[in-house]
């Protein structure tokens, strides 16, 4: 029989090992599926995991998908670290594309160098105000903050579906969903010339260098990291909890709410419904896949950014359907977990019933 | 093989991985015998226990149970054979009431007939000298009395070895004799009593053979009554550990904290309220705080941390009214903490020595502008490993990974290197081995030396008779009068213990 028995310490080797050996148990599993659904399987891995990264303006397309995550994945890495369980990245990048849209849309006749900043900052305002709503639930009320930023996250999605049928429609779009396309000054920069990635990467970047600074430097840093590991001793030193619980949020919703303005300022220029194809969600397996690491993240970014790019690959080059982008990264999280279990964990056998005392007993009469 | 012998160990050998908690060790317990296990922590009396009862098997060894060899597989086999156990932290549910506890470990048929369970119980308690209502809800006893369930609950089962861990250290010093008159009577009776512990003179007077572990081993077998005290923590330290400190009298200098009128009302219903608690502390002395556990230590402790805030009453250190600031405000106007809890509280187990002294440290410059300067971390940190002898490969050490004894010494480093005014230390030594506690008391005493004031909650009446020039004691969020421990006899400490005193205004009149 198989018992799962506490190791003495936790191994720091497994801590590594659990992401790697869940990428390859999600691409063992991802090779059966191709089988079992009648298409080659080396074919569709290779559509899924190669093929969108061996060009320039695939790996800029990697770039493009990656700033989201990266973002809203440094602001959750604040959080997780001080056991503040903030589900709502979707919700606080969906408002700070909201919010970032409706400044862009109100500035769109002026130009100027300001223009972009102001629209940036409203944009993490945006996202700063949606997670202090959490935040002040959880310090004040006591309320579970997973439960009720998920509720934030289906608010916000549907005050921007509101807000993109009603008053921000464009008056000349034909009717459809949308808002008018922002004036160039409101747009950033792109990175490389003749792609369409832009500076959001470098802010993705920016913010998972902050991170390390955070927790590799800076008191609070550390003051977090004590909230999340011992709760009574963050209390015993005076370390203001419900003040680094606030802190934690707002980083995420400014991080998750940049995320969501630098995206409609960047690759797509306007305000439009799917303006996220669950990037605050997906952000969550980086932070995970990435240890709470500054540059685990910025490796786990890249990875969880190929998941959707292979996945649109999938369904162009084999026409499969759309719903594999979010099979492989459920796949990869459900592995995660289950490997993560074996960093406090081992398998040993159980030895047979009456072994040890006949030993015993041998032992005993050779000593005799 | 005579009938004489009740149980008999041999050669035990239980290793868990990277500690051999018991390395050979022979135990023999004759009938109606009350045997001492002594040892200090960690040498290998829990695991011994645990093999005994069942709850693990050994690695190597034979275990012979009335002269017939035996394999305990499970707690509910060694009770079948009559073997009962009485854990240090009992096992009751506080919302049943005391017969439905006791039920719960009997076999079902005898379970179900309720009447003639609360008439045994009835019978086995009286019989005993421990008087228990079976009807009475266990939330509503005291800890003397839940130990009295524990004891009832193995005797009904037709116990013939009755093993205590460490059961006096919950009680007062009256209930404590109470408790030995029963089992002393059960020993004539022929139960067999295995007793852990390791209070001295107790064992003396109790017991009538004593077997001492060190390190896993047998480090000695001795008649308890005809050796002194000295020669038995002789077997338990080995030879080279100083086994008690030399404490020179205080000279108690100006007032610098005067607590009046500090009450606190608890939220939970089974936890404890301060009311009225009014104490003075002058530079340069030990206060002592007797009582059994759960009656308010905590609560005291953490209103001085600041880690309750919202009472009425006043703390004023110095002239400064503290009593609404918050634990960082204090901690710089040189309040230092000790709690109860090491690991969890005093210090993060997963941390490094060198982040666990970052926790309250940070006023010492280790801190710049919100950057921490880990340079000076570490060195402080070394200089704590150092001056306090903590024993440890370094300051990358994980708190969790150092022995008991070893962090509190080095979490009652880190607070005395921040020089503080006052210093409330909660059982600062227990659990801790013998060597370790000698180290803790003497920082105690140095750090009273040089004029701070120091509060010491403990359970430990030795190590408050030892240290402190004042003594009183909490008894359910009370807190008796104060007088000087040369005036102080034990009974009447045991009597504030047990709450028999006015409230209140008499606290500082005797100061």
């Amino acid at each position: 029989m198989l018992l799962l028995e506490r190791r003495p310490v936790p191994s720091s080797l497994m801590r590594w090992a659990s992401p790697l050996l869940a990428l390859v148990l999600t691409i063992i599993t991802g090779f059966v599926l191709f089988l079992v659904m009648g298409k080659d399987p080396v074919e569709g891995l290779k559509f899924f995991f190669i093929t969108p990264v061996s060009d320039l303006s695939g790996l800029s397309e990697l770039g493009l998908k990656m700033a989201p995550l990266l973002l809203c994945a440094a602001g959750l890495t604040v959080c997780y670290r001080a056991r503040v369980w903030n589900i709502g990245a979707e919700g606080h990048f969906l408002m700070g594309a909201l919010g970032a849209s409706v400044m862009a849309i109100q500035l769109s006749e002026s130009s100027g160098f300001w223009v972009l900043p102001l629209v940036l900052l409203t944009g993490v305002l945006a996202g700063m105000v949606w997670a202090a709503i959490a935040a002040g639930l959880k310090t004040h009320l006591h309320c579970n903050e997973i439960l009720t930023t998920i509720m934030l996250n289906y608010i916000a999605l549907n005050l921007l579906l509101f807000t993109v049928h009603g008053p921000l429609k464009d008056p000349f779009g034909f009717g459809f969903p949308q808002s008018v396309m922002f004036s160039d000054s409101a747009l950033l920069p792109a990175l490389i010339p003749g792609t369409r990635l832009h500076l959001g990467l470098a802010f993705g970047l920016l913010a998972a260098v902050a991170v390390w600074v955070l927790f590799a430097r800076s008191f609070i840093g550390f003051q977090l990291n004590v909230v999340g590991q011992d709760h009574r001793a963050a209390e015993f030193a005076g370390f203001g909890v419900r003040r680094l619980t606030w802190f934690a949020f707002l980083i995420g919703g400014a991080t998750a709410g940049l995320a969501g303005a630098s995206e409609v300022t960047g690759p797509i220029g306007q305000l439009v419904p799917q303006v996220s194809p669950g990037y605050g969600y997906t952000a969550i397996i980086v932070v995970f896949l990435g240890r709470m690491n500054a540059l685990g993240i910025v490796a786990a970014s890249a990875l969880l950014a190929l998941t959707f790019i292979g996945g649109e690959m999938l369904q162009i080059a084999m026409h499969m359907p759309k719903a594999v982008t979010g099979l492989f990264q459920g796949l990869l999280l459900f592995y995660l977990l289950t490997c993560d279990a074996f960093i406090h964990y081992r398998i040993r056998r159980r030895k047979a019933a009456l072994q040890p005392l006949s030993a015993a007993v041998t032992t005993a009469s050779q000593e005799a | 093989m005579t009938s004489a012998i009740r149980l008999k160990l041999e050669n035990i050998v239980k290793e868990y991985p990277g500690c051999r908690a018991n390395d050979g060790i022979d135990l023999t317990v004759g009938a109606g015998e009350i045997h001492a296990l002594l040892g200090e922590n960690g040498a290998g009396k829990s695991t011994l226990m645990k093999v005994i009862y069942g709850v693990i098997q050994p690695d190597q060894g034979r275990i012979v149970w009335n002269g017939h060899e035996v394999r305990v597989d499970n707690p509910a086999q060694a009770r079948r054979m009559g073997i009962g156990m009485v854990f240090q932290h009992f096992s009751l549910f506080e919302t049943l009431t005391v017969a439905e506890n006791i039920a719960l470990s009997l076999p079902p048929d005898e379970a179900r007939n309720r009447a003639r369970l609360n008439q045994r119980i009835r019978e086995v308690s009286e019989r005993y000298g421990m008087a228990l209502d079976p009807r009475r809800y266990v939330s509503t006893l005291s800890v003397g009395e839940r130990q009295r369930v524990e004891i009832v609950r193995c005797l009904i089962q037709e116990t013939t070895l009755l093993i205590l861990d460490e059961p006096t250290s919950v009680l007062t010093p009256q209930e404590v004799s109470t408790l030995f008159a029963t089992l002393r009577k059960l020993s004539k009776e022929g139960c067999s009593i295995l007793f852990i512990s390791h209070k001295l003179e107790e064992v003396r007077s109790l017991c009538h053979t004593a077997t001492v572990l060190r390190q896993g081993r047998v480090s000695g077998d001795c008649q308890p009554a005809d050796i002194s005290a000295n020669d038995i923590a002789r077997l338990m330290v080995g030879d080279d550990t100083p086994i008690s400190t030399q404490v020179t009298a205080a000279e108690p200098g100006a007032t610098l904290i005067e607590i009046r009128g500090l009450g606190w009302k608890s939220k939970d219903p089974f936890g404890t309220s301060l009311s009225n608690v009014n104490l003075d502390l002058h530079k340069g002395e030990i206060v002592g705080i007797a009582g059994v556990a759960g009656n308010g230590q905590d609560e005291l402790l953490k209103a001085l941390s600041g880690e309750i805030r919202t009472g009425t009453g006043t703390i004023t250190l110095d002239g400064v009214n503290i009593a609404n600031l918050f634990p960082d405000q204090r901690r710089k106007l040189g309040v230092a903490i000790v709690p109860e809890e090491r690991l969890g509280r005093g210090a993060v187990p997963d941390m490094s020595l060198a982040d666990n002294a970052l926790l309250t440290a940070s006023g010492e410059g280790l801190v710049s502008r919100g950057l921490v300067r880990s340079g000076r971390v570490r060195e402080f940190s070394r200089e704590v490993i150092r001056r306090f002898g903590v024993r440890c490969t370094g300051e990358n050490n994980t708190a969790g990974s150092l022995s008991g004894g070893n962090l509190q010494k080095y979490i009652i480093g880190r607070e005395a290197l921040q020089n503080p005014r006052l210093l409330v230390a909660s059982h600062p030594t227990w659990g801790v081995d013998v060597g370790s506690a000698v180290a803790i008391h003497e920082s105690l005493v140095r750090l009273r030396d040089e004029g701070a004031s120091i509060l010491l909650i403990s359970e430990d009446l030795d190590e408050l008779y030892q240290l402190c020039n004042r003594l009183g004691a909490l008894c359910d969020g009370r807190l008796s009068p104060l007088a000087p421990t040369s005036e102080l006899n034990i009974e009447q400490l045991g009597q504030w213990m047990a709450g028999e005193f006015e409230s209140g205004e008499v606290a500082h009149a005797v100061a």
